[in-house]
């Protein structure tokens, strides 16, 4: 219990430090750019084919429990694109992220710190943990709503396109569907989950690999904490702003 | 001039590492820091450069007191700070010019091109011309301390920290390490720290050596007086090789 409220404590005062005594802007532009670039185009074939299965999933296995010839098939893509917008592009997309951003964010920092590099940036007067964490921070809050919008089209691509091989619904159909019950609020909560998801990943993640000590062991430590811990506050982040919000 | 400490004392939870350790370090000289591992001659310069704040004690720069400065002062003190790592702490994702260039990126506000020739200087001075595109994990041992030497001087620094110079070098890369730390400390005129245990970069190039003993200073002189210590401690650290003699 104490253990976890340091934990929380020191998160929170590492945040704090985030935005005392800055470098120049230019300094980090290029950095911030840099991590935008990064997480969007490392993650970006991980997000196509998962999105696009997922969609392609969620569209056969609704169809396989709407049987009732009461239920117009345009149902379907109603379901699929509310799933879409509201858990499967925010949130199942973004687990995968946690192991991919959180876990690289994680070994970059922590192995940083275990090699002296951050010590070399202190010694040298820089506000170590706002260099090396805000453009990953301000990267994840630009980068996570770009994938998760390329996910939210691709689980609506991947739903149409298996509705239609299959004949589970044709595209016409599920066009009908997701149409006929949009909602754009639901794209409001999307944007808002992927907006707290990204900064949750990027700061728990940062924080597993700015404290980490030790060697090459205690970075994969650090790297398999960040994730863990990572979705645990996106599971629990998840329920609030659903509640919040719907 | 240079560094003073004065009665620094730091503990890590019930363990007192640092005992009050007072020393002066000399400008245009190159001062030593010795002791066995686990002694905290490494804590002291830690603390000397500001990554682990004393408990109590000071640390002047020029008379002015470190840890009682302001942030600006602070920074201004820093900006004079070079520091060599003990395995570097190069820059993975930058390249040799880049891992050079930083210090200037953050400080100075330079052109390109004068950036780019001061680090071509540097580099001439480490011996190391031409690797300016070269990445830290391209580099062997020496050549990363060299260009760590040469991200430390870029600023032109008056206080030169350097972090156990030898680790990992075979002896002839050793000597031109040690060498090189001697030149550039009389070039720039620097306060140059060495925290070693390797006694003949001590006896190479030590100006003026303190021994630091289960987290005191037990021993203070020069390199001539080190061979006649007078003090078992010291002498059980140095007569320990057989190939360190009192006819050294």
């Amino acid at each position: 219990m104490m253990k976890g409220l340091f934990h929380i404590g020191r998160y929170f005062l590492l945040l704090g430090t985030l935005f005392k005594s800055l470098e120049r802007p230019r300094v980090y532009f290029k950095l911030i750019l840099d991590e935008i670039i990064s997480m969007m185009l490392g993650s970006m074939s991980i997000v196509i084919l998962i999105s696009t299965f997922v969609g392609g999933v969620t569209t056969l296995q609704t169809a396989y429990q709407l049987v009732s010839a009461w239920i117009p098939k345009s149902t379907i893509g109603s379901v699929v694109s509310a799933s879409s917008l509201l858990e499967l592009a925010p949130t199942v997309v973004t687990f995968i992220l946690a192991g991919r951003i959180g876990s690289s964010i994680a070994s970059q920092i922590g192995t940083m710190r275990v090699t002296e590099q951050i010590d070399a940036l202190e010694v040298m007067g820089i506000n170590s943990a706002a260099y090396l964490i805000l453009p990953k921070l301000i990267g994840a809050l630009f980068a996570f709503p770009g994938l998760v919008t390329v996910s939210a089209f691709l689980c609506h691509a991947g739903g149409l396109i298996a509705g239609d091989l299959t004949g589970a619904v044709s595209s016409v159909e599920f066009t009908q569907g997701v149409q006929q019950w949009f909602e754009p609020f639901q794209v409001t909560v999307m944007y808002t989950k992927a907006f707290i998801f990204g900064f949750l990943i990027s700061t728990i993640s940062a924080y597993h690999g700015y404290y980490t000590s030790g060697g090459a062991l205690e970075v994969g430590q650090s790297s398999t904490k960040a994730v863990v811990y990572s979705c645990m506050a996106m599971v629990v982040a998840d329920y609030f702003v659903a509640q919040i919000m719907l | 001039m240079g560094i003073e400490i004065r009665d620094i004392r730091k503990s890590f939870g019930d363990k007192e590492i640092l005992k009050g350790i007072s020393f002066k370090f000399e400008t245009g000289c190159v001062s030593m820091i010795i002791g066995a591992s686990g002694s905290g001659k490494s804590v002291t310069l830690k603390t000397m450069v500001g990554l682990l704040p004393p408990d109590s004690g000071s640390v002047l720069y020029e008379n002015q007191d470190f840890y009682r400065a302001d942030y600006a002062s602070q920074r201004e003190i820093r900006k004079s700070i070079g520091m060599l790592f003990q395995g570097g702490a190069l820059f993975d994702s930058m390249n040799v010019e880049r891992n050079i260039m930083f210090p200037l990126d953050m400080f100075t506000k330079w052109t390109l091109k004068e950036k780019l020739r001061r680090v071509d200087e540097v580099l001439e001075r480490v011996n190391l011309t031409g690797s300016n595109k070269k990445f830290p994990s391209e580099l062997s041992g020496g050549m990363k301390k060299r260009v760590g030497i040469a991200r430390a001087i870029v600023l032109n620094p008056k206080y030169l920290f350097v972090d156990e110079p030898n680790s990992g070098l075979d002896p002839l890369t050793s000597t031109v390490v040690d060498k090189l730390i001697q030149e550039i400390t009389v070039e720039y005129n620097m306060t140059t720290i060495i925290v070693s245990h390797d006694m003949n970069s001590v006896m190479n190039i030590g100006d003026k050596i303190m021994f630091v003993y289960q987290g005191k200073k037990d021993w203070e002189g020069s390199k001539k007086e080190i061979l006649n210590p007078n003090n078992p401690r010291l002498e059980e650290f140095i007569f320990v090789s057989d190939l360190i003699r009192r006819d050294f």
